[in-house]
């Protein structure tokens, strides 16, 4: 047998596998929540800044949902779909693939951040453009693709207006829908003083400050030759991307360079064209609290003399795989990243989207994070435990992702510091022996007798306790147990 | 193995545990509660295009050369796809041959087209570059965007929009001028994207 020869190579074929490693980063929050979001407290210009946008966009998208008769059907339609969708992604995405192929697009398959960074930085290199402009894209910001591309010297354009201030800033996103949430507008106005080449503005007027950034970037769009995207749909049936903006940035990335570069996450299929209907009625109202957004682009494959002549769709995996491996944690692919759980969240409002060290941020960041990274990777661990689990980002989620449900999930199936787990299975070896439980009762009450006459006021409950217990007591109050046991009780009353 | 059999491979591991398949309900709106044209469409269109600070004209046949003479005053070239109706062609239309320039598009004042469709629930127009509509670029770098929608093509809602649409041609889905809330999530309009929209409704 001539095939013999050849030494088999073993290699854990299909295993889903998170997104690791230093290109991981973007998605790895650096150090507890807890610390980050203790700091982030303290910056009253924050709070003060995103109270006041929260605000805002939580009222306008009270107002345009309810203009809508049938808002819940929706929202369980689309959630249907988008569960249809990663129960059959294989299927889903040969049938996408093959659609966009025939219609002159190149797809590839990228298995993580760094496999989709050096595509991407290859057909860069292959047009030798110098500088790509780009769609805001959330996809692109989980893989680093803008600090991959600058350290082999082609400069990103971020032409967001949000993304742009980020950028202008050598600052990181913290909100999904509007990465400069966290800037007010005299702040921006002094950043574009300080970085934008030719800035005039004799005031801090948003619409002066936005007609600013059109006269920066005009020259930009005019001359491009590579365009970079995300895409908020990907419809299977007809290969057709969709991108769904306000600025008109997108239209000019979208129309203007000669070649477009995709990076698209694989739970982004919906399979037919109709089930963009309801997507479309959702998102907009979901995320900027409009009716319609202004401009949405719906392309397939290639138009000879109409916009890109050349389209590459990068379909990317990088942890999603992991995430649908999961029956309860698989809800978190239905994301469209609408941002409205961030806007109702009351710990995003005040903690700001810093204090999660990912670029998904709020409710849904700390499900996505530490479900795309594992729990293992930084302390991504910490963000399920960003919540006070109130259900506010459920009642909002235009897909009904069932967030609380996933954070305590998430919680449940994390990994504890050592102290925990030893406290933990102590108790469960007590627990499980009913001696061994009464036993330990009488031990706590004998042993918190003396406590009671000291906290008789405040209904013996022990506000600080000595360490290691002021962990518990720093935050909560802690009950003394009860003088009589509830069998002891039945005893004594019943027998 | 190359990328794509091990994205797929892994996905198919990953749902290689049975579990219950999904069968969404498609039971989509496809039809308004208002035939297409009617004059309450018309109305909410009109409405709702004028909320998100559009320009609303309404024409007939015989008044549209006059309403269209308003919608691009002060113009002096004004670009238009090369199937433009004869009878709506302005005396300063540079005819797009596909060989205009971004630069040039840029230095033009205006462009005027048709377009495929409109939602009126929720003022949205739809181009498919088409030969009344042209190339996208045409209707992207100029600053004002005169658009005339036929009576006919004015339906209820976005779903319905899409059963109009053929998805293998560009489409772009405009409601009202570009816009920002980027700044304290406070709409103002007027970013890359055409700062004027003007929409004219021909009653035909």
């Amino acid at each position: 047998m001539t095939g013999s020869a050849q030494p088999r190579r073993v290699v854990a074929l299909g295993m889903p596998r998170h997104a690791t490693g230093p290109l991981a980063a973007p998605i790895t929050a650096p150090e507890p929540f807890a610390d980050a979001a203790a700091r982030k407290l303290k910056d009253t210009q924050l709070r003060a800044n995103l109270g006041h946008a929260t605000r805002t966009i939580r009222d306008k998208r009270a107002a345009v949902v309810a203009e809508v008769d049938d808002w819940e059907a929706l929202r369980d339609r689309a959630a249907a779909v988008k569960d249809d969708v990663i129960a059959r992604l294989p299927e889903l995405l040969a049938r996408f693939a093959s659609a966009a192929t025939a219609a002159g697009a190149t797809v590839h398959h990228a298995a993580d951040a760094q496999q989709a960074n050096d595509i991407v930085l290859g057909l860069v290199q292959a047009e030798q453009a110098d500088r790509v402009v780009k769609v805001k894209s959330m996809t692109t910001q989980e893989i680093g693709l803008n600090e991959v591309l600058e350290a082999a010297g082609i400069a990103a354009i971020e032409t967001d207006l949000a993304e742009l201030i980020v950028q202008l800033a050598h600052d990181k996103p913290s909100h999904i829908l509007v990465p400069a949430i966290h800037y007010n507008r005299s702040q921006i106005r002094d950043l574009f003083a300080l970085r934008m080449p030719g800035f005039a503005a004799d005031s801090d007027d948003p619409a002066q400050l936005a007609g600013a950034a059109r006269r920066y970037l005009r020259e930009q769009f005019l001359s491009a030759q590579v365009g970079v995207c995300g895409a908020n749909f990907a419809v299977a049936e007809t290969g057709s991307l969709v991108i769904v903006e306000s600025e008109g940035n997108g239209r000019m990335c979208l129309t203007l360079p000669r070649t477009l570069i995709a990076v698209v996450g694989i739970e982004k299929l919906v399979p037919h064209m109709a089930d963009l209907g309801d997507f479309l009625r959702l998102l907009p109202r979901s995320s900027t609290g409009e009716r319609m957004n202004p401009y949405t682009s719906i392309f397939t494959g290639v138009t000879p003399g109409d916009g890109p002549q050349q389209l590459h769709i990068v379909l990317l995996d990088n942890g999603r795989g992991a995430v649908a491996a999961d029956p309860v944690g698989k809800q978190a692919l239905r994301c469209i990243r609408c941002s409205a759980c961030l806007n109702v969240c009351p710990v995003y409002e005040r903690v700001g989207g810093h204090a999660y060290g990912s670029v998904y941020p709020g409710p849904i960041g700390a499900i996505l994070s530490p479900q795309l990274t594992g729990q293992q990777a930084g302390h991504n661990r910490s963000l399920p435990y960003a919540s006070t689990l109130c259900g506010a980002c459920y009642d909002v989620c235009p897909v009904k992702i069932n967030i609380p449900e996933i954070l305590v999930h998430l919680r449940q199936t994390g990994p504890k510091p050592l102290a925990e787990r030893q406290l933990m299975s102590a108790l469960s070896w007590v627990m499980r022996d009913r001696r061994r439980w009464k036993a330990a009762l009488r031990a706590a009450r004998a042993g918190s007798a003396p406590l009671r006459l000291m906290t008789r006021r405040r209904g013996h409950t022990l506000r600080r306790a000595p360490w290691p217990l002021s962990a518990w007591t720093a935050h909560r109050d802690a009950p003394l147990p009860a003088q009589e046991s509830f069998r002891d009780w039945w005893r004594r009353t019943h027998e | 193995m190359t990328a794509r059999d091990e994205v797929l491979a892994r996905i198919r591991y990953a749902l290689s545990a049975p579990a219950d398949p999904v069968d969404p309900p498609r039971d989509y709106r496809r039809t308004g509660e208002h035939a297409p044209g009617a004059p309450q469409l018309l109305q909410l269109l009109t409405e709702r295009l004028t909320d998100y600070k559009a320009t609303v004209h309404s024409a007939t046949p015989q008044t549209l050369g006059s309403v269209l003479a308003t919608a691009l005053h002060g113009t002096h070239r004004v670009v238009v796809p090369p199937g433009l109706p004869e009878e709506w062609m302005p005396a300063s239309a540079v005819v797009d041959d596909g060989d205009l320039s971004y630069a040039d598009l840029d230095t033009v004042d205006a462009v005027l087209t048709a377009c495929v469709a409109a939602a009126a629930d929720t003022g949205t127009i739809v181009l498919d570059a088409a030969a009344d509509q042209g190339r996208r670029a045409i209707t992207l770098i100029p600053d004002r965007h005169v658009c005339v929608v036929r009576a006919a093509q004015v339906v209820q809602s976005v779903p319905e929009l899409l059963t109009r649409a053929d998805p293998r041609r560009p489409l772009t889905f405009i409601s009202g001028p570009s816009a920002t809330s980027d700044i304290e999530l406070q709409r103002v309009e007027g970013v890359h994207g055409p700062r004027n929209l003007i929409v004219v409704i021909l009653n035909d």
